[in-house]
């Protein structure tokens, strides 16, 4: 099962990137190699067999609720592209 | 056609925990913009998140007063979008294995009792706040909120009205307050409410296409918004249109619900397991830890309060909060008659403290002074006259009951001697009266009352005084 | 001095023959000569890492040296460390500055060594030659037409260039021990969780673990001694006691048994790099080592099985650079919605964009049960062969990559290609094993060979153990690249 131009398209709507015709079917060919080496793991049989999210097989561990972390906005937004008032600026969003 | 609403509500409840759920950072509601978003809340590239031990403990605590089944064994999952208040491109939810599943919370609606069975409850992070004013062209990021905790609790759709849907958040409000999980501040955003809403013709058992009105931060807000969207889409199908399932906004202002745009390109959450989280696991022996330290609960309350002979509504408006019942049980604790003392609770004193703006906790009058002047109402030495005034004199802080009714002489006079001797002089000081009301002028009856009144200052039960005189004008 | 080991620095620095600053210094000036050529800085401070080395030289006066103090280290860029523009080669962070330190910077800075720099790599430790680096690709010492290996390219590099003693690098999918092997140089992925990925830029987080690079066993299992260490920041990270990975060097290593995959020998790897690691096997033989062979059938699976998983968390991992808080935001825009896609479309390259895109479309509706749940099944399948093949012997061993360095440009077109360089190295990550690459021979073209040793949970030591032996008994580590002296 191959993708196609529209999948590469909602894709990479999805992961928020632009991609123009020309990338996209660039994207596509090199998407479909790719695949076609995934392929290869679908066909295993795998019934009966748990998923592994994890290396090993332990549970989390919890923090006490404590604050520990302390102000340090000024320090932060030294790095930010657009901040006024302290606040992190973006295009505006209509809801 | 007839339409039956079905409505399942959403609840988002911040866990009042004092650092976020996966970070260090407070959580104090109101602080200067972006001071409490520390590294791992604004996503820096390399932190990771880290569990709060007291926000698993506190869903846990939901779980069990609701008595749903908790997971031995949760998963946290990434839900997937973009959006400028959700700094990873993610947010950390539970998706497949919620940490609290199933339970119920019994409503009241119209004095009938009501189950509403529950989904789910599960643990998640709280987006930041896009400001939209005060900016031309932009919008501002505030990452405060960003990793509050929440608890996510999901009814089933089992709601048929605006008022049991408000009925429910009410409960579920108290609830959530009683077992100290959420300070339940509506207006901070401590508790929010999602209501998915649809329609079907009377006796269908197929659910209708639903909508989800998001954002309902107030109870008011909640039942305008479902009344406006059921009309609407009754309205639609009236007309011969279709539902179209969709994320929807109140509008307060305008009193409407209108379609949210920028949600709807974003239903592709691609949930996966959050790699960066262990299963979460909750031994037998921490859940039997959390039980062995829960108040009791609203629902025992209630029947305790109703074998004191109060009736079930009565029950229920006391167990509002925790609060409130607590001080109603203190107020009933060696009471002769809990169901009078009932009616002092919802009347003189609620009326008192709603007047003052203030809070139970914060009452002027103690349990032990309510009980008092009760005893007083009921062994005849006050009457309800009075009563009010020795309320009155003890919100002013002149002491107990019994002293103030020693200083003020308010004892109702009961003797019915004394009382027949001052019927019998009045009687004899108004001829004119009693010619009046023997020729059948009633009002002239009551204008003897008047006068006996006024010669015991008040002080003589009027009806024993009517009683009196009617036996004795009989003669 | 450059051609020193870690170990060797270590006593002259104790013997105070030499200083923190004289040595750094001289690292530091080296560089300046052979950047150029090998592309394997990225971010130089000289003033930062004098400053570091005459705190060192300090706390030595004082007498609160430790094993590592004074000892100049290169750092891959994908490590936090405070004050130091961390870039992940991307484009997207070329402005970043970090606010904070790494778990393992932390505990370097601790130990007091010194950051001599940050090191090249492929953007996002996403690729095998170090060619996708928004800084442009890192060179090969040993032929400077030829790919270092990725991701942790320029740290192989630094460090077979002798441009540093030792560097720390990741492993995803082989980001340590390819490049290793590539370069001549030995590398370590411990066990996933022993050491902690606070600050360390996630690409796939159920897979990726930070390790030392250096030129000897020893030299790893002092740097490891630094990094591995419960970190609460990590929930991934474990809680065991420290360890002193090398305490068992110097013990015999007669009797240890080492398991042979077929998989690894049947096809695939280049005639000489078999002959090389016939030949190590051969050396541990005499070494007293016995060899079985084991089996793992699901090996075969493991680059696909990677290629859905490493990817999906990568999608999910890097939705962060959005231009919104840090890093690069594009310059023009229409809306909210095309600031991120022209911020994403311009900051990161080609194969981060094929990776996220490969990862979006395995988690989207309609493909995750088919797609990431099978993978995480067959990740399984994968793991339990370990466990079979770990119940017949104490290391496993073959070779590291298919091949020698090839050419830059060689695979640049062709993702498969590139991404079946990675195809015994893949499958230890998928497990959360240990292992290691060192070298053991040359090929034709003179290039460096790696003998990959794979270990049980928590056998570092045992690993290092095997290695530190061959490296007595051989000298494939001491090989220097022509044209260093």
């Amino acid at each position: 099962m191959a993708l196609t131009l529209d999948d590469v398209k909602r894709v990479a709507h999805l992961a928020r990137i632009a991609v123009d015709e020309a990338e996209a079917q660039a994207v596509l060919d090199q998407l479909n190699g790719v695949f076609l080496l995934i392929a290869e793991m679908r066909a295993v049989d795998t019934r009966g067999v748990e998923p592994m999210s994890h290396a090993l097989d332990v549970t989390q561990r919890l923090r006490a609720d404590a604050v520990t972390e302390p102000d340090q906005h000024d320090l932060f937004q030294a790095v930010a592209p657009h901040v006024e008032d302290a606040l992190y600026l973006v295009p505006k969003v209509i809801e | 056609m007839k339409w039956e609403t079905v409505i399942g509500i959403e609840t988002h409840a911040q866990l009042s925990t004092k650092s976020k759920i996966f970070s260090g950072a407070a959580t104090a509601f109101g602080a200067a913009p972006n001071t409490q978003a520390c590294a791992v809340d604004i996503a820096l590239p390399g932190v990771l998140p880290v569990a709060n031990r007291e926000a698993v403990a506190k869903a846990v605590r939901f779980g069990l007063a609701v008595g749903a089944s908790i997971n031995r064994r949760s998963i946290f999952a990434r839900k997937n979008y973009f959006y400028p208040d959700l700094p990873k491109g993610y947010q950390i939810s539970q998706y497949e294995t919620p940490i609290v599943q199933g339970g119920a919370l019994a409503i009241f609606v119209d004095g009938a009792e009501k189950i509403v069975r529950l989904t789910r409850a599960h643990l998640e992070e709280d987006a930041g706040k896009s400001l939209h004013e005060g900016f031309h062209d932009f919008t501002g990021i505030d990452l405060n909120r960003a990793g509050t905790p929440l608890l996510e609790i999901v009814s089933e759709p089992d709601l048929r009205s605006a008022q049991e849907a408000v009925a429910y958040a009410r409960g579920l409000h108290a609830l959530v307050r009683w077992i100290d999980i959420c300070d339940g501040n509506m207006q901070e955003g401590s508790f929010r409410c999602d209501a998915n809403v649809s329609v079907r013709p009377a006796g269908s058992d197929t659910l209708g296409t639903r909508s989800e009105i998001k954002n309902l931060n107030s109870f008011r807000f909640l039942e305008r918004a479902i009344e406006f969207e059921v009309r609407r889409q009754i309205e639609i199908i009236e007309d011969g249109g279709t539902i179209v399932q969709e994320t929807r906004l109140y509008d307060a202002g305008r009193d409407e619900t209108r379609s949210m745009r920028t949600k709807e390109d974003a239903h592709d959450y691609r949930y996966f397991p959050d790699p960066d989280l262990l299963p979460l696991s909750v031994e037998q022996a921490w859940v039997e830890e959390i039980r062995s330290a829960m108040p009791e609960l609203p629902q025992a309350k209630r029947s305790a309060f109703v074998a004191l002979g109060l009736s079930p509504y009565q029950a229920g408006v006391l167990t509002a909060s925790r609060e409130l019942a607590e001080y109603s049980a203190a107020a009933f604790a060696g009471a002769a008659a809990p169901a009078e003392l009932a009616n002092w609770i919802t009347g003189a004193l609620s009326a008192r403290l709603n007047d003052e703006g203030l809070d139970i906790t914060a009452s002027r009058i103690t349990p032990a002074q309510l009980r008092a002047l009760a005893a007083r109402i009921s062994d005849g030495t006050l009457s309800g006259k009075m009563a009010r005034e020795v309320f009155d004199a003890v919100w002013a802080g002149e002491g107990d009951p019994d002293a103030i009714i020693a200083k003020r002489g308010l004892k109702q006079i009961s003797d019915s001697s004394e009382l027949e001797k001052i019927c019998d002089e009045v009687i004899a000081g108004n001829a004119r009266q009693v010619e009046d009301y023997r020729s059948g002028k009633d009002k002239a009856f009551n204008s003897l009352v008047g006068q006996v009144m006024k010669a015991t200052r008040g002080k003589a039960n009027p009806q024993q005084v009517s009683e009196i005189l009617k036996r004795r004008l009989a003669g | 001095m450059h051609n020193a080991t870690i170990s060797s620095l270590a006593a002259e620095l104790a013997s105070r023959r030499l200083s923190s600053v004289e040595l750094t210094r001289h690292f530091l000036h080296r560089i300046k000569q052979l950047n150029e050529r090998y592309n394997c800085f990225v971010t130089l401070d000289e003033a930062r890492s004098l400053q570091q080395a005459q705190a060192a030289d300090g706390l030595r006066a004082e007498g609160r040296a430790g094993p590592l103090t004074g000892i100049p280290l290169a750092q891959k860029d994908i490590f936090c460390a405070r004050g130091w523009r961390t870039t992940c080669a991307s484009k997207m962070l070329s402005n970043f500055v970090s606010p904070y330190d790494a778990h393992v910077v932390e505990q370097f800075n601790a130990a007091g060594a010194v950051i001599l720099g940050k090191t090249n790599m492929d953007e996002f430790a996403m690729g095998s030659s170090n060619e996708n680096s928004c800084f442009g690709p890192v060179r090969n010492p040993w032929k400077e037409d030829a790919v270092p290996g990725g991701s942790s390219g320029g740290s192989a590099v630094a460090v077979a260039a002798r441009l540093a003693p030792g560097a720390t690098a990741t492993d995803t999918g082989g980001s340590i021990r390819q490049p290793a092997a590539l370069t001549g140089i030995c590398g370590l992925k411990p066990t996933y969780g022993v050491v902690s990925r606070y600050g360390m830029i996630a690409f796939a987080s159920s897979l990726d673990q930070g390790g030392p690079m250096a030129r000897t066993a020893g030299d790893l299992a002092l740097m490891l001694n630094v990094m591995a260490g419960f970190d609460a920041r990590d929930s991934t990270s474990l809680e065991r006691e420290r360890e002193d990975y090398t305490r068992g060097l110097g013990q015999s290593i007669r009797g240890m048994k080492v398991g042979l995959p077929r998989e690894f020998f049947a096809e695939g790897a280049s005639a000489a790099v078999t002959k090389a690691v016939d030949a190590a096997i051969t050396e541990l033989r005499k070494l007293g080592c016995e060899t079985v062979e084991v089996s793992l059938p699901n090996m075969k699976l493991s680059v696909p099985v990677y290629y859905v998983l490493a990817p999906a968390e990568a999608s999910s991992n890097l939705a962060r650079y959005d231009g919104v808080r840090y890093g690069y935001r594009a310059p023009d825009y229409a809306d909210l919605t095309d600031m991120y896609k022209k911020t994403r479309a311009q900051g990161f390259g080609a194969e981060v964009k094929r990776r996220i895109l490969i990862g979006t479309y395995v988690l989207s509706h309609g493909y995750y049960d088919a797609y990431y749940i099978q993978a995480q099944k067959v990740r399984r399948l994968i793991a339990r062969d370990f466990a079979e093949a770990f119940k017949a012997c104490d290391v496993i061993m073959g070779p590291t990559s298919p091949t020698t360095a090839f050419r830059i440009g060689e695979k640049a077109g062709d993702p498969v290609q590139m991404y079946l360089s990675d195809i015994y190295t893949i499958a230890v990550n998928l497990a959360g094993l240990p292992g290691m690459s060192i070298p053991c021979g040359l090929d034709g073209d003179g290039l460096p060979v790696g003998l990959q040793i794979i270990g049980n949970y928590f056998a570092e030591a045992r690993m290092l153990n095997v290695a530190h032996q061959y490296q007595q008994a051989t000298d494939w580590h001491m090989r220097m690249p022509p044209g260093i002296q």
